[in-house]
């Protein structure tokens, strides 16, 4: 077949471009899942992880969460209990960043164009950024497997482990090709992608915990065929077959797109627009409300829907008084209550805040990506100050990330109305949590405009800091840290269980934080140089 | 008459590559003034100092007689901006983000703003990434030349547009000078800056090496000439007449270059051997520019 020339001159440059973002991501995958093995294995050993992990499986909630355990009576799989489904979702994030950054993003720059007029066939763009992508995730796959066996866990479920990634990274990898052909923007084709593996870890979420014939939704999402390979148990390698041929359909169809559709544009075609502003288009306000307005109304949508499905998961936990083995656990794994449900509702608003962050950060960078492409250039030129575009983009992202709460305080709220007496008494219940989840999401926020006032060239310290933040946070108990690291991250400073009396202070402490980068970022701002 | 942009000894670094050398720039009110440089030379640094947007290092910037980088809401109502890199919103059209930037600005002339669209037979309806490279061009045109304001700073305005939008704007341009407005017209296109400016400034590694009007920057430069003469040109031909250069001989054509003022003692020499045919070219902006910028290039970040 024709149409692969250039492949592999063109799969040598992006690994040049990620030479240092692909091994750090790889290493970071890999020390996350070796080092939680490593430290549950130290803390639960023989009976008392098979006493844990029976517990877990009595618990929905947590289920919903993490994803099931196979076979409790193996000790080893309550090691990989919370790696297998969040390290599966990390990989498949990482292919998707890995395969629109190297296709859909290369096209809407223009350079593609550049390079598709040398000897480069019409297939070598997607064909070097699926082989990236899948090499990145075939590898920290294996590199996960040896640090499981390396931690000392059984040989055949530690490969069933690395099988587990690889089915998510894979069929990740073929979902963001075909979503790179759908639209011309790398927006869009983030939206497509990211949206359906938001939908593939609903569906396993719903699966997991159904009890009949709902139960077969997890064999609808990529993250449940993971789950279904029963690490530890079972261990069938038999069902890592779907996740291949899925991945193989998926980038044929990505091909055959590709052969539709016009070089630069998506599938679906741009309409011509008004050829005058709207009246009320006339400030640097209503630019950045333009500009944003479309991703924060699909965040919204997606938090409701996320909302909804975990909180009539939720509404079938019974608040069951657990054992004091249990609570042990909970405490262990974050948590601090008696009631299953307020730990699995406290849970779930953690990790969504950490989305609500990353919200935040993004919505807070755009403003880098606005003077990257000069546009900031432009309105500055007019008489529009630089306070005001700082402003008006700080202000979506401070509150968008905190409507992202509250939408997903009141979708849960819907779900768990029966569990707490009606919806106004189960709003009130759980609101004041969701609320307290808001000061470290402003935090985040506040270090992202912080670090694009004083230092814009590298603005993704930002994520850096929130991916540290989710690692201190999540795993830091599990892996010992000494408190004062863990207390580093915002995010352990606001953890408030429905029911429970809100402290104030940590949370005042937090705004008072995201106030002061807030005014650090509009000082640095104004002094240094554009563009 | 009084002064629209007065920089005087400016200098800008960006880390360890100089930018900006010491740059001296006088334009009056009223004047359009073309700013010539090859790629590289600190033309768009400059303009980016005055709009406020890079803080310059040393030297002194007055601009409509404020300061550019404290005074930036009043200076920036009473100019607009093209930008050497047209970069448009992609979901925004064209047409959205000329009144944008026009409300942005504080002032559109509605009027003109569709005559310019008709003129530069634009199609605001299309969206920022639809555009090619010549139409953002125009998008950003239309944006700036439909205020009322007092100065444009263009940057390298015409790159992408075809001839007959090069001559629409050139006749905007005009009109703009006929108001008494201020232009500041960026350049490496001499017969653009040849046809339109009252004043020059060439500037070449972050220092301006020459600055005035065409009329008086003639001297320095040369005639080229090119003659055919009635007998074989004797190898003596043009012997002791200081300033000839780049002498070719090719038969009875003869080809040179000589100073200017030199010209008429060349004529009576070349009228003694018989003239059959004669091209005397006047010095161009081409020549100017390859003559200050033919030697010593290096390379400098814009």
């Amino acid at each position: 077949m024709s149409g692969y020339a250039g492949t592999g001159a063109l799969l040598k440059l992006a690994l040049r471009r990620d030479r240092v973002v692909v091994p750090l991501s790889i290493l970071g995958l890999v020390a996350l899942a070796g080092g939680s093995a490593k430290s549950t294995v130290d803390l639960f050993q023989g009976q008392d992880a098979i006493n844990a992990a029976r517990e877990l499986l009595a618990s929905p909630a947590l289920i919903g969460m993490y994803g099931p355990i196979a076979n409790p009576d193996n000790p080893d799989s309550f090691a990989i209990f919370k790696t297998l489904l969040l390290g599966g979702v990390c990989i498949a994030l990482l292919a998707i960043v890995l395969v629109r950054r190297h296709t859909r993003t290369e096209e809407e720059a223009g350079r593609t164009e550049l390079v598709a007029a040398g000897v480069v066939g019409r297939r070598a763009p997607l064909t070097a950024a699926v082989i990236l992508a899948a090499g990145t995730v075939l590898v920290a796959s294996l590199l996960a497997s040896l640090s499981l066996i390396g931690s000392g866990l059984g040989s055949r479920g530690s490969w069933a482990f690395g099988a587990a990634w690889a089915t998510s990274g894979l069929t990740f990898t073929g979902v963001a090709a075909v979503a790179a052909q759908l639209t011309n923007t790398t927006r869009g084709a983030g939206a497509w992608a990211f949206g359906a593996l938001g939908v593939s870890y609903l569906l396993r979420a719903i699966g997991d915990t159904a009890s009949g014939a709902a139960s077969f939704l997890t064999w609808l999402s990529p993250l449940g065929w993971a789950e279904k390979i029963e690490l530890f148990g079972e261990d069938r390698f038999v069902v890592a077959v779907i996740p291949l041929v899925v991945t193989i359909l998926l980038v044929a169809l990505a091909f055959a797109l590709q052969e539709r559709r016009d070089f630069g544009a998506g599938l679906l075609p741009s309409r011509p627009g008004p050829a005058q502003a709207a009246p009320t288009l006339r400030s640097p306000w209503a630019l950045a409300w333009r500009l944003q307005r479309a991703n924060l109304l699909g965040w919204l949508i997606g938090y409701a829907i996320v909302g909804s499905v975990l909180g009539a998961v939720a509404g079938n936990v019974s608040s069951i008084a657990s054992s004091q083995q249990m609570q042990d656990l909970l405490r262990k794994l974050g948590g601090n209550a008696t009631s299953l449900t307020d730990t699995f509702i406290s849970t779930e608003l953690q990790f969504l805040a950490i989305g609500a962050a990353a919200y935040g950060i993004s919505a807070a960078l755009r403003l880098r990506s606005e003077e990257n492409d000069l546009h900031t250039e432009q309105v500055l030129a007019t008489s529009t100050r630089r306070y005001t575009v700082l402003a008006s983009h700080s202000v979506i992202a401070l509150l968008g990330s905190a409507l992202l709460m509250l939408v997903l305080a009141l979708a849960l709220a819907l779900g768990t109305r029966a569990q707490y007496g009606g919806f106004g008494a189960a709003l009130g219940h759980l609101l004041p949590s969701a609320l307290a989840t808001i000061p470290p999401v402003w935090v985040c926020v506040g270090l992202a405009l912080a670090i694009f006032g004083s230092a814009p060239k590298v603005v993704y310290v930002a994520w850096a800091l929130l991916a540290a933040f989710v690692v201190v946070g999540e795993f830091g108990p599990l892996f010992n840290l000494p408190q004062p690291v863990i207390d580093v991250s915002p995010f352990v400073h606001a953890v408030v269980l429905p029911g429970s009396s809100v402290v104030a202070m940590p949370l005042l402490v937090l705004v008072v934080i995201a106030g002061a980068l807030l005014v650090l970022a509009q000082t640095t701002f104004r002094r240094r140089d554009i563009g | 008459m009084s002064t629209a942009i007065s920089v005087s000894g400016l200098r800008k670094s960006f880390g360890s590559t100089v930018a900006l050398d010491g740059l001296d720039l006088e334009v009056q009110t009223g004047q359009v003034h073309g700013f010539l440089g090859p790629n590289g030379a600190g033309k768009s640094t400059t303009i980016r100092i005055l709009l406020g947007l890079v803080r310059a290092d040393a030297g002194s910037v007055t601009l409509l007689g404020g300061d550019p980088w404290h005074d930036v809401e009043t200076l920036h109502r009473r100019l607009a901006y093209v930008p050497g890199d047209v970069t448009l919103w992609p979901n925004l059209t064209g047409g959205e983000v000329i009144d944008l930037l026009g409300r942005l600005r504080g002032q559109t002339n509605l009027a003109r703003r569709n005559d310019l669209i008709e003129r530069f037979q634009l199609d605001p309806t299309k969206k920022g990434r639809t555009y090619s490279k010549g139409n953002r061009q125009k998008v950003a045109l239309v944006a700036a030349l439909a205020s009322d304001v007092e100065l444009l700073l263009l940057d390298e305005p015409t790159s992408g547009l075809d001839p007959l939008m090069d001559a629409v704007f050139r006749s905007v341009v005009e009109e703009v000078r006929r108001e008494g407005r201020t232009v500041l017209l960026s350049s490496h296109i001499l017969s653009e800056v040849e046809a339109l400016a009252d004043q020059v400034s060439i500037i070449r590694l972050g220092r301006t090496v020459e600055t005035g009007a065409l009329s008086d920057m003639r001297h320095l430069s040369r005639t080229s000439v090119d003659a055919v003469l009635a007998d074989a040109p004797p190898v003596e031909l043009l012997e002791g007449i200081a300033g000839v250069d780049d002498l070719t001989t090719d038969g009875s054509r003869v080809t040179f270059t000589v100073d200017t003022a030199r010209v008429g003692e060349v004529l009576a020499r070349l009228g003694q051997h018989g003239i059959q045919s004669l091209t005397c070219q006047p010095p161009t902006l081409e020549q100017l520019f390859l003559k200050e910028y033919a030697t010593d290039r290096e390379p400098v970040r814009a």
